[in-house]
């Protein structure tokens, strides 16, 4: 695949992973917190950490767009689901994610409507076959899926479907950081940014965090060549004694972003003055509302929404986790309360959230793995 | 600042702290599994974790034999002197059509693989259908005539049959079972327990083309591409490897719900032993690769109906290679890892780009995402 | 978040200039390339997709960069090795 297998390259990487070796100061330990979800399963899927050396640590961050929906509104879809006209369109990835009452596929199983869609058009397309029916789109993402939501708003309202409405659970990405950022026991030494959301935002908003924060950031690619530079950029910044923003993923992200695709939000779209995310709790300004002049295909609008909350418990560390302040196996509920089957936090829900990871992969430490694939 | 003494002994404790949660979480993996939904999910019947809860808590748990209990393709019977294999399968495929076969020649190929890879000559098949009101009878007829040609090309006879019809809505059209016997006729006993470290793993084909095939034909996705199911009755190629090396093959299985990932996990979960896999060397068609990356999931986890996983000694792994290459169902077989003794229970990928990583098994079926 | 994967434009749909077909390695599927307004998009131009969306255009001579700065930090590499080679030699 072009644009694709050029940076899966076995020879780059450990030509890179020298060079990465060599920038560490000795003595020295770095975190750097990827951002955004699709590193996480980049790292993952390709084994990456393999590369790293052992002074740098990745730590996974809250750009899971599933993971930090909070389970008060998976219930309130699935309540809206419930209606025995509505068919409720989701992404496969938050079929699975559990609610205070059960995940969409529990729900379905009671009898719900709710079928997965590949793009929100494709939500829209179920609408114009269905003109008996109400369909609802389930919209979660950053501001990289936002603008797709509010195209096909667009596309609704200019057509006149008015059967259609979105759920919208969009959310922002910069006070989420700016929230671990302010948490007063930090410890990360800078940012992968997240490189396909940048491609609507560009670069530009990350600015406050090496202006007020001191950290650096690089932009970076979703390809495993592409991480493993961008660590070489953060190291080489730190090296310097520079705290920039950069940006590596230049074959798609310009500096400037997408000035379409925020137009479009802007039109659709505004700020919430809070809303709630699972393991970061409330945070302001950090999500989407469909604005007025598409009341008719907001659902929270169209339907009578309960507006469950389901606080996190208590016990429940992820924050502290995805702060990078301990470690999955520190936290209270670990393993007892909190397991993939039954999670209670952010880090447990998705595969590849960093507790869910480490309670199916803690066991292989990189000594036994060695062992197994030297042969 | 503290001395170093005092950060080794900070980080020993902190060692065997980290140690004592993942033996707490290794006895609750051990643990007998439990079922916690209320209603069976789709996820109960995608071949994967949940499938394996639901059967070893449900069925094992009420039928218990020891036949049942080896949890092998189908069972191998000893019948008035004869060692027979007896299985089943049903099929549920929706569309009914798509491009490389139809619920009928899966039907027909899918009991014959079962019986194929536990070692035996298939040789009588039934069929059971579940017709919904209102179903074409052209449909059927097309149905029927696949299974027909399908059961010529295995050399398997469809003996006996069942024909049930409910009311529209209570079924998708038509669903198919079919149950098979076969004779064991070489001496052979194919199964997990007989892995050893060192052990050769191989596919006969490239991976995940009738699983891509069926999420692309079902339209939703609205994505097109030139894909055709691997549909296949595998009984030729298995004899081949089986007569190429007689004794060498440890244990066979057919990669359809689940793919090749969870057989793979299946049987390192039953010997304790670890396979470990060697990404560029698994055989993936390009338009696969394509679809999956477009739909982010996983061809390790995407069933085949034509492919088979072969686990055989190491020392004959060129030689089982060349046989089933030998075989126009087989021209496209790897070799693709080693069975090795660490890491128990789990299957590692050598990733292509140089890293490694554990292939777990799924709880249900590969989801498309978006992030 | 936010799976984005790189297709080739193939062809505009001639009904709408919204619409264009995208392929990824012989699987095809149509794309709404809205976004890219006003520039838009022709055959043969790469886009990255992402939920049947066009986010951007792929910058070619950008992509080449890249992959020269990478290919520029591992013969660095290479020549440190060589360099070491030699000293272990003499």
């Amino acid at each position: 695949m072009r644009f694709v297998d050029e940076y899966r390259d076995a020879d780059q990487a450990r030509a890179l992973a020298a060079q990465i070796t060599a920038l560490c100061e000795p003595g020295r330990r770095y975190k750097f917190m990827e951002v955004c979800g699709g590193h996480t399963h980049t790292i993952y899927k390709h084994g990456l950490e393999d590369h790293l050396p052992e002074s740098v640590e990745l730590v996974h961050g809250p750009g899971c767009p599933v993971c930090v929906i909070p389970m008060g509104r998976v219930d309130d879809a699935i309540a809206i689901a419930r209606h025995p006209d509505v068919i409720m369109t989701s992404f496969g990835d938050m079929m699975r994610v559990p609610g205070g009452g059960g995940s969409f596929f529990d729900a379905k199983a009671e009898g719900a409507d709710i079928r997965m869609v590949y793009s929100p058009l494709d939500a829209l397309k179920i609408a114009r076959l269905n003109p008996d029916r109400r369909v609802v789109f389930m919209a979660i993402g950053f501001e990289t899926t936002a603008p797709s939501t509010a195209m096909t708003v667009l596309r609704a309202a200019a057509e006149g479907v008015e059967n259609f409405s979105v759920f919208c659970n969009h959310v922002t990405i910069l006070p989420a950081i700016k929230a671990i950022l302010d948490s007063p026991d930090l410890r990360l030494d800078g940012f992968l940014g997240p490189g396909h959301v940048s491609t609507v935002i560009g670069c530009r908003p990350y600015g406050f965090i090496p202006g007020r924060y001191g950290k650096p950031l690089v932009c970076a690619g979703f390809e495993p060549l592409d991480i493993l530079q961008s660590v070489h950029m953060l190291l080489r910044q730190l090296a310097d004694g520079r705290a920039e923003v950069e940006n590596q993923y230049t074959r798609v992200v310009p500096w400037d972003g997408n000035p379409k695709a925020l137009e479009v939000i802007g039109e659709v779209m505004e700020l919430r003055p809070y809303f709630e995310w699972r393991g970061l709790g409330f945070i302001s300004q950090s999500a989407l509302r469909v604005r007025d002049a598409y009341a008719v295909h907001d659902a929270e609008r169209v339907f009578d929404v309960p507006g469950v909350r389901v606080a996190d418990p208590k016990a429940c560390q992820c924050g502290e986790v995805l702060k990078g302040v301990i470690k999955p196996w520190e936290c209270k509920v670990f393993g007892t309360a909190c397991t993939p089957e039954t999670p209670i936090g952010t880090c447990m829900v998705s595969s590849e959230g960093a507790c869910a990871a480490y309670y199916n992969f803690g066991r292989f430490t990189r000594d036994r793995v060695k062992e197994a694939t030297r042969a | 600042m503290t001395t170093g003494a005092e950060t080794t002994a900070g980080r020993s404790a902190e060692q065997s702290a980290e140690q004592r949660v993942l033996e707490r979480i290794e006895r609750a993996r051990l643990r007998k599994p439990r079922v916690r939904e209320e209603r069976v999910t789709l996820a109960h019947g995608a071949g994967g974790k949940a499938t394996q809860t639901l059967v070893e808590a449900v069925f094992v748990d009420a039928f218990r034999n020891p036949h049942l209990e080896a949890m092998t393709d189908g069972a191998t019977l000893t019948l008035d002197g004869t060692r027979t294999v007896f299985t089943t399968d049903t099929f549920v495929v929706s569309p009914l059509f798509f491009p490389g076969g139809d619920i009928g020649d899966l039907a027909v190929n899918g009991t014959v693989n079962d019986l194929a890879v536990c070692g035996a000559r298939p040789m009588y098949l039934s069929a059971g259908f579940v017709l919904e009101e209102g179903f074409p009878v052209a449909d059927l007829r097309r149905i029927a005539a696949s299974m027909a040609a399908a059961a010529s090309a295995a050399g398997v006879s469809i003996v006996t049959g069942d024909t049930k019809v409910v009311q529209r809505g209570k079924a998708d059209g038509c669903y198919v079972n079919t149950a098979g016997i076969g004779v064991l006729e070489r001496d052979v006993a194919l199964g997990a327990a007989a892995v050893r470290a060192g052990d050769a793993v191989l596919v006969s084909g490239p991976i995940g083309e009738h699983g891509v095939t069926i999420m692309l034909a079902r339209g939703e996705l609205d994505i097109e591409a030139d894909l055709a199911s691997d549909t296949a009755p595998l009984r030729e190629p298995v004899a081949a490897l089986l007569d190429a090396v007689p004794g060498g093959v440890r244990v066979l299985r057919d990669a359809t719900r689940g793919g090749v990932a969870t057989v793979l996990n299946e049987i390192a979960q039953a010997v304790r032993l670890g396979v470990v896999l060697d990404e560029a060397a698994v055989p993936v068609a390009p338009v696969v690769t394509g679809a999956c990356e477009l739909l982010g999931i996983d061809p390790l986890y995407v069933a085949c109906e034509g492919r088979f996983v072969a686990v055989v000694d190491g020392e004959h792994a060129d030689a089982a290679l060349a046989a089933l290459r030998g075989h126009p169902l087989g021209e496209g077989a790897a070799i693709v890892g080693h069975v090795a003794a660490e890491p128990p229970g789990a299957v590692l990928l050598k990733t292509s780009f140089g890293g490694t990583r554990v292939v777990d098994m799924l709880v249900g079926d590969p989801l498309p995402r978006i992030c | 978040m936010c799976l984005g994967i790189p297709g080739e434009v193939v062809e505009l749909s001639p009904d709408r200039d919204d619409i264009a077909t995208v392929e990824v390695v012989g699987v095809r599927r149509a794309v709404n390339i809205g976004l890219l307004a006003p520039d838009g998009a022709k055959p043969g131009d790469w886009v990255l997709v992402h939920v049947g969306f066009a986010m951007s255009k792929i910058d070619e001579a950008e992509a080449a960069a890249t992959l020269d700065l990478l290919r520029g930090l591992g013969r660095a590499y290479a020549d440190e090795l060589e360099a070491l080679a030699d000293s272990d030699i003499t």
